[in-house]
């Protein structure tokens, strides 16, 4: 055991602790090349993660960087800064401890290039930029550890591959250099370890002690749950009578727009006048901080919130979460429930609101997966390859590189150990000469080969570019919220730039918890003027909508099969009684169809109980087939467990839609012309290097520096349809929206098994599927009709003719 | 049809949603901003290099409106050419479509502000030309009766939650300003001020697209 130095005993009986087990831990196995440690919120967690280096500095010898902190949130890195100063000067430990983000000021940055602290708190995105300039090798000379927090949150986006990458070639740099991983509770440890590790290292799991079972239960109201949507409104007075009786209530929603409109509804019935914030991703730093410092003070009975407050920083007094809406998936649920009660041992106390009477089963099924400690989650897939031509755009930044030391050095990154030498060429060709089928650009490659075989950059000035475009998060399509007003406005937040388009003066909306009224468009920013007395006419902005887990569908499915449901509410149980009478409840190996006439269309629902996206796609697919078949598909809707299509004619066999080939090609034709591939084309272009980010000021000026992402989509498929970043493309929309993989695995999982019921009525269960908004009507030359329906009431309005012979007489002047 | 009829100064035209305008009477067929090698100038100056593609594939489009329409003659509104140097960058493909094109007709390259009108390419170069009521050139002074492109105007509209974003011709009583033609051109937006500026109070805008759609150019936001 690795005793601590008196002038830490001391201090830690100074303020009457105890060093934790996993504390203590940490310090003894200090040695370690990768060490994950897994512990609750509140569980001394930096502390553990700084203690090694704190002691190792105590003694003064160490010159220069020592270790560095990334953390996902820039506020974090502020926050930790903070926590750990005060340690610091207490036991008057010779240690420097700086921050660096985007924020931080450009001659403080110039100043830690030169003079590094021995704590540097930073980001993934601030790292890869220091690892990119030139003096990187001089700066990182020392580096001993590296401690990266909330891993767990890193570990599913690009972020953290990008990081992995940064610290593949700090690795280089400065070989002796130990990892640690600090991450909250997860399904799987074991994936995030060799995420951390350097690859093929082995990576210790230590866990802190879970403490108590979280006190987490179904809230109760008087109002029952509607049959469908999201809201929860129906909740809000039992909600408010919860916030009265606890200090500080989180109130997690799972997208902005709901949150939004909570906020909204709450305040109306808000008599008492609790002081009730809102905090989510899209409201402006300003609002934020206003927010998160009147939390810090006291100040807020409840916060209504996202996953903007999912990570990290200390809330203090939280002693009650409240998620509105199923959890979708139970990890996510109990990192919420841990943000009540910081306190060490002490049980978190939570209570879900389902929205709907559907999500009362989803409730359930979530409740019995945390007590059984039973969490979901998806495996990693492998690394993304935008990232790494990113990457290798950064090392060529830094200077001239050897492709097999580049390849040995990514290939270490545990995300990455499976990527071939031939991919990795592929990014490295795309990075140096586009990659093209047509060799096009020989005179104006971007990276050329020296005669040692070193690549460098072709123009040297091409650096302080690469660097304006380090980073995988795109923000790039938002623009910015003000009130209007003589001096600038107050900016209030973001919106997305194809909602703004679909605004006109006089729309209202609702933005950080306040109607406001659409007024126009000025250098790129919505103005807007506050308008409190008509209920807003658009409230859909951002969010991302999360997608059932397969857990907890699994979870859900094996309910059904049950004979009964004590621990059901009378309503849903009765319910699901009616739905087993009428029809039957859809079973695990077997696809449930029921098919019966609704208001003089014929319906027909699907039953895969595969998630929000891929129910989506499925739903996309499935018209298509029926189109093909000529069954005059009309429109669907879909949800995390059923897909709903309407149409002319009445479906008879089913069971060749769900042919596994012929639904996989009608797949390919249809990924390909898709707006998700669309959109994941941008997002990988950029991130690759293809394309540049829009900074504002580009934008400003109106000059047209930039390119439609569309377009390049679309010259590439027709002329290119296997270049690389096609084929990243194509991996990158199977991961995420478009989540093929699970309708894949429905497929495998009812290997045909279809049960088609054909019914006179609507079955229970598929009624609420009625009342579901987003219903997608199935186009092709839809939007050309509703476009051509917008013109004619645009011209109409406008009082101008679109009749070229009534327009002769009008128009005409003698010449 | 895929057009719309457009009367202007007491000339019927049809504005294609390719983005070329078609003068049935005269048999012209107009074109503005090609803006031809355009991805090999964006590597010389900038190092980004963006699929090789756009040649090729205005020159295709281009193609295929001519042989379509037949026209006796075809004007190109200027900035035909990303800038001076890049005639350097057409390929031998691409000389040769341009030469089919103009195998028996009349093909006029207006200067644009990005290039003077090409002069190995085939074709005559013009600074201006008047045909009937109809005067061509590349920027608009605005005069009665002028045809211009340079702009690239671009027009936003929110259909029901849905945003479309598509290249656009601007006309209003006295003049027409032309959508950019080649494929990797980008735009302005009808609302700047400028373009917005250059346009009377009973402007349209005729979308491109598969089926172009017509209607009113916005006012100005106040």
């Amino acid at each position: 055991m690795t005793a601590l130095p008196p002038r830490f005993t001391d201090w830690f009986a100074s303020r009457g602790w105890q060093i934790h087990p996993h504390q203590q831990d940490m310090l003894d196995r200090a040695a370690d090349p990768a060490l994950l440690l897994i512990a609750p919120t509140g569980g001394g967690k930096t502390l553990a993660g700084f203690l090694p280096t704190l002691v190792e500095l105590s003694e003064g010898a160490h010159e220069g960087l020592h270790t560095l902190y990334v953390s996902p949130l820039k506020a974090l890195a502020t926050d930790i800064k903070r926590n750990l100063t005060t340690p610091v000067t207490e036991m008057g430990l010779p240690v420097r401890i700086e921050d660096r983000t985007g924020d931080t000021s450009a001659t403080r940055k110039k100043r830690q290039r030169a003079d590094p602290p021995h704590i540097l708190l930073t980001t993934p995105e601030s790292l890869a930029l220091l690892t990119s300039y030139e003096d990187a090798p001089r700066m990182f000379a020392g580096l001993k550890r590296i401690v990266v927090d909330e891993i767990h949150a890193l570990s599913e986006s690009k972020r953290g591959d990008q990081l992995m990458l940064a610290l593949s070639r700090l690795q280089a740099l400065c070989p002796g250099l130990r990892r640690v991983g600090l991450s909250a509770t997860v399904e799987d440890p074991a994936a995030i370890a060799s995420f951390l590790a350097r690859h093929p290292d082995p990576c210790e799991i230590l866990y802190a002690d879970p403490g108590p079972d979280p006190d987490i239960a179904m809230l109760e109201t008087d109002a029952a749950p509607p049959w469908s949507g999201g809201g929860g409104r129906y909740a809000i007075p039992a909600v408010l009578e919860q916030v009265r009786k606890h200090k500080t209530t989180l109130i997690f929603h799972n997208t902005r727009a709901q949150a939004e409109i909570f906020f909204h509804e709450l305040w109306l019935q808000n008599e008492d006048a609790l002081p009730i914030g809102i905090h989510h991703g899209s409201l402006s730093r300003e609002q934020r901080n206003r927010v998160e410092q009147a939390m810090v003070a006291g100040e807020l009975r409840a916060i209504v919130c996202t996953g903007s407050l999912d990570l990290g920083i200390d809330w203090g007094d939280v002693d009650l979460v409240i998620q509105i809406g199923a959890p979708k998936n139970v990890k996510r649920l109990v990192q919420r429930i841990g943000r009540a009660n910081h306190r060490y041992n002490a049980p978190s106390k939570a209570l879900l609101v389902p929205a709907n009477r559907f999500e009362v089963v989803e409730c359930v099924a979530a409740l019995q997966a945390v007590k059984e400690r039973d969490l979901d989650g998806d495996p990693r897939g492998p690394g993304p390859r935008d990232v790494l031509c990113q990457h290798i755009l950064i090392r060529a930044a830094a200077g001239p590189f050897a492709a097999d030391d580049l390849y040995a050095e990514v290939s270490s990154a545990g995300a990455y150990a499976g990527l071939t030498r031939a991919q990795f060429d592929a990014c490295l060709d795309f990075v140096a000469t586009g990659g093209y089928a047509l060799r096009a650009y020989d005179q104006w490659k971007r990276l050329k080969q020296d005669e040692d075989g070193l690549w460098h950059l072709r123009d040297p000035r091409a650096g302080q570019r690469i660097r304006q475009n380090i980073g995988t998060i795109m923000d790039t399509d938002l623009l910015k919220v003000r009130l209007k007003n003589r001096r600038g406005g107050t900016p209030l937040g973001e919106i997305e730039e194809g909602f703004a388009a679909t605004l006109t003066p006089g729309d209202t909306f609702l933005m950080g918890g306040q109607i406001v009224r659409y007024e126009g468009l000025r250098e790129m920013v919505v103005e807007v003027t506050r308008r409190a007395d008509r209920e807003p006419k658009i409230a859909t902005f951002m969010g991302t909508k999360f997608a059932t887990s397969t857990q907890l569908s699994e979870r859900i499915l094996r309910m059904f099969r049950q004979d009964d449901w004590p621990e059901l509410p009378k309503d849903t149980r009765d319910w699901l009684h009616l739905q087993r009478e009428r029809s039957q409840l859809p079973q695990t190996d077997r696809i449930l169809i029921e098919s019966f006439p609704h208001d003089g269309r014929e319906h027909t629902c699907v039953y895969g109980f595969a998630g929000r996206n891929a129910m989506q796609t499925l739903g996309l697919l499935l018209t298509a087939r029926m189109e093909q078949q000529g069954l005059h598909p009309m429109g669907f809707v879909a949800t995390d467990y059923a897909t709903l299509i309407w149409g002319l004619d009445t479906l008879v066999h089913p069971e060749p839609l769900f042919d596994r080939d012929d639904l996989r090609e009608t797949f390919e034709t249809w990924l390909a012309g898709n707006a998700v591939m669309k959109r994941t084309f941008k997002q990988s272009a950029v991130i690759s290097g293809l394309i540049e980010r829009t900074t504002r000021g580009q934008r400003k000026s109106g000059k047209q520096a930039t390119f439609s992402a569309d377009i390049l989509y679309d010259v590439l498929l027709k002329y290119d349809p296997d270049h690389l970043l096609m084929d990243i493309t194509r991996e990158e929309a199977l991961k995420g929206l478009v989540d093929f993989g699970r309708i894949e695995d429905m497929l495998m999982r009812t290997a045909g098994r279809v049960d088609h019921v054909v019914l006179d009525r609507v079955t229970p269960l598929a009624a609420p599927l009625f009342l579901e908004a987003g219903r997608v009507p199935v186009e092709g030359a839809a939007t050309e009709r509703l476009l051509a329906e917008e013109a004619a009431r645009l011209m109409d309005t406008a009082g101008l003719d679109m009749d070229p012979g009534a327009e002769k007489r009008h128009w005409r002047v003698p010449y | 049809m895929n057009f719309i009829q457009i009367d202007l100064c007491g000339a019927r035209l049809h504005a294609h949603g390719s983005g070329a305008l078609h003068w049935p009477e005269e048999g012209l067929l107009v074109v503005s901003d090609l803006h031809l090698g355009k991805s090999e100038r964006i590597a010389r100056r900038a190092g980004q290099m963006l699929p090789p593609y756009e040649t090729r594939d205005t020159l295709a489009r281009l193609e295929g409106d001519v042989a379509q329409l037949d026209p006796a003659r075809v004007i190109c509104l200027g900035d035909s050419l990303d800038d001076d140097a890049a005639t350097a960058g057409l390929d031998a493909s691409d000389r040769a479509a341009i030469n089919r094109m103009q195998g028996g007709r009349d093909w006029t390259w207006i200067a644009g502000n990005h290039d003077p009108a090409p002069s190995d390419l085939g074709g005559n170069a013009a600074q201006v030309v008047q045909i009937g009521p109809l005067l061509f050139r590349h920027i608009a002074t605005p005069a009665r009766g002028e045809i211009t492109g340079h702009y690239h105007p671009k027009a936003r509209l929110g259909l029901r939650g849905k945003a479309v974003s598509r290249p656009c011709f601007l006309v209003d009583r006295r003049h027409m300003i032309l959508p950019a033609y080649g494929t990797f051109t980008g735009g302005l937006c009808w609302r700047t001020p400028h373009l917005r500026g250059l346009m009377g109070a009973d402007a349209r805008a005729v979308l491109t697209g598969p089926h172009p759609a017509q209607v009113p150019l916005p006012r100005m936001a106040a």
